[in-house]
């Protein structure tokens, strides 16, 4: 099978300071890869190129057969609304708005009419036990909580794969353990394919496959789920 | 895991027979490593002469001969002091871990790749124990919790070690 999304020797610096040097990796379709590797090791600037947020200094990104560092600005932007969905350390919700709506969000941008982007949003709320919190506002909602509004804002324009740095890095282990649950059964019911970035062993283990990065490079031995 | 002190443990309930502790034993410590019938009734022999246990009289039946055991004052206090008694702390200061890496360096090998290859080993088996975990009973889940918190201990210790190398290769080359 060829991967679905790739970073062929990818290299980015920061002012001067290297941050990958060198990095490959490759993700199949419907897999879900976890990145680990010590603070400032670059796996979050990896997940950042992957995603198309941050464009390398040299080396590739591909999704799907198609190169994608080198679009322009409105292409790549375009690219994360369709066909990728983030989930952050901190949820980062948009406080003025409701869950729903924070929900419904990368589907009213992506065109889809208010009506019909809430009914899909809600449809998540009863998945990720989270009936009754609709209209909150993310003030009014437990880290926990928040979290999981973020990864259905994540998931709910079913991309091709989810993004996702640090998921469970603001929460306890317990609720993090449940974002957790939620996030791998959700991404393999839909078939999205994930790339978590985690300093978590315990994080990393729900991956199917995992990566090391140290000092901008990614480590030549992975994990393979046994069966796989 | 004692296996003599745990049958005397489940034998502090009620008294049983062999089958019967086997079966309980495998269903809540055995986790894929059953205890072989030969182990249980050598073990409960030996319990029985050191008058930990008694062996009732065979009782008669279709099947192989059955005796119930019953747990004696000697073992009712035996169990009882290690039941309260903590387990000694093991402050693991010469691991095998920490063996190789320190051998590597002196040796000029690659202790980093080393480092990683066990690395993804721990999550390889952590990934095992998650996925036990994620489909499984409390009693699962909170052995499955003592591996994974056990191997990640190792590896904020890889971790730790992992950023100290060099420091590490000077202690051991000077």
């Amino acid at each position: 099978m060829s991967a679905l999304i790739e970073a062929r020797d990818v290299t980015l610096a920061f002012g001067g300071n290297p941050a990958l040097r060198g990095a490959s990796l490759a993700v199949d379709a419907g897999d879900i890869l976890s990145i680990m590797g010590p603070s400032g090791s670059g796996k979050s600037t990896l997940l950042h190129c992957l995603g198309g947020i941050l464009v390398p200094d040299a080396g590739e990104v591909w999704l799907d057969g198609r190169r994608i560092d080198t679009l322009d600005e409105q292409r790549r932007s375009a690219l994360r609304r369709d066909a990728f969905g983030f989930v952050f350390q901190f949820g980062q919700l948009v406080p003025e708005l409701t869950a729903e709506e924070n929900v419904a969000l990368p589907l009213l941008l992506g065109g889809t009419r208010r009506a019909a982007a809430l009914t899909e949003a809600r449809s998540w709320f009863g998945r990720l036990g989270l009936d009754g919190l609709q209209r909150r506002r993310s003030g009014e909602l437990s880290g926990g909580q928040a979290q999981r509004v973020a990864l259905a804002r994540g998931l709910v324009s079913r991309p091709r794969v989810l993004f996702a740095d640090e998921p469970t890095g603001a929460l306890d282990s317990l609720t993090g353990e449940q974002v957790m649950n939620l996030l791998v059964d959700a991404a393999r019911a839909q078939g999205t394919t994930v790339v978590i970035v985690t300093h978590e062993p315990r994080v990393a283990a729900y991956a199917d496959r995992q990566v090391i990065v140290r000092d901008g490079q990614t480590s030549p031995l992975t994990v393979e789920r046994v069966g796989s | 895991m004692s296996i003599p002190l745990t049958l005397l443990g489940l034998l502090e309930r009620e008294a049983s027979h062999g089958y019967d502790l086997k079966r309980e034993y495998d269903s809540l410590f055995g986790r894929g490593k059953p205890l072989p019938y030969g182990q249980v009734y050598s073990t409960l022999a030996r319990l029985a002469r050191d008058g930990k246990i008694i062996a009732g009289e065979a009782e008669p039946g279709a099947g192989p001969e059955r005796r119930r055991y019953v747990i004696t004052e000697a073992g009712a206090t035996e169990f009882e002091t290690w039941l309260t008694e903590a387990v000694p702390p093991e402050p693991h200061l010469q691991t095998t871990l920490f063996t190789k890496v320190v051998l590597a360096l002196m040796l000029g090998r690659d202790a980093h790749a080393y480092l990683d290859t066990q690395r993804l080993a721990h999550l390889r088996r952590m990934r095992e124990l998650t996925d036990l975990r994620r489909g499984g009973e409390i009693v699962d889940v909170l052995l499955a919790d003592h591996g994974l918190f056990h191997l990640e201990a190792d590896l904020r210790w890889i971790e730790a070690t992992s950023g100290r190398l060099d420091q590490l290769a000077e202690k051991v080359r000077a």
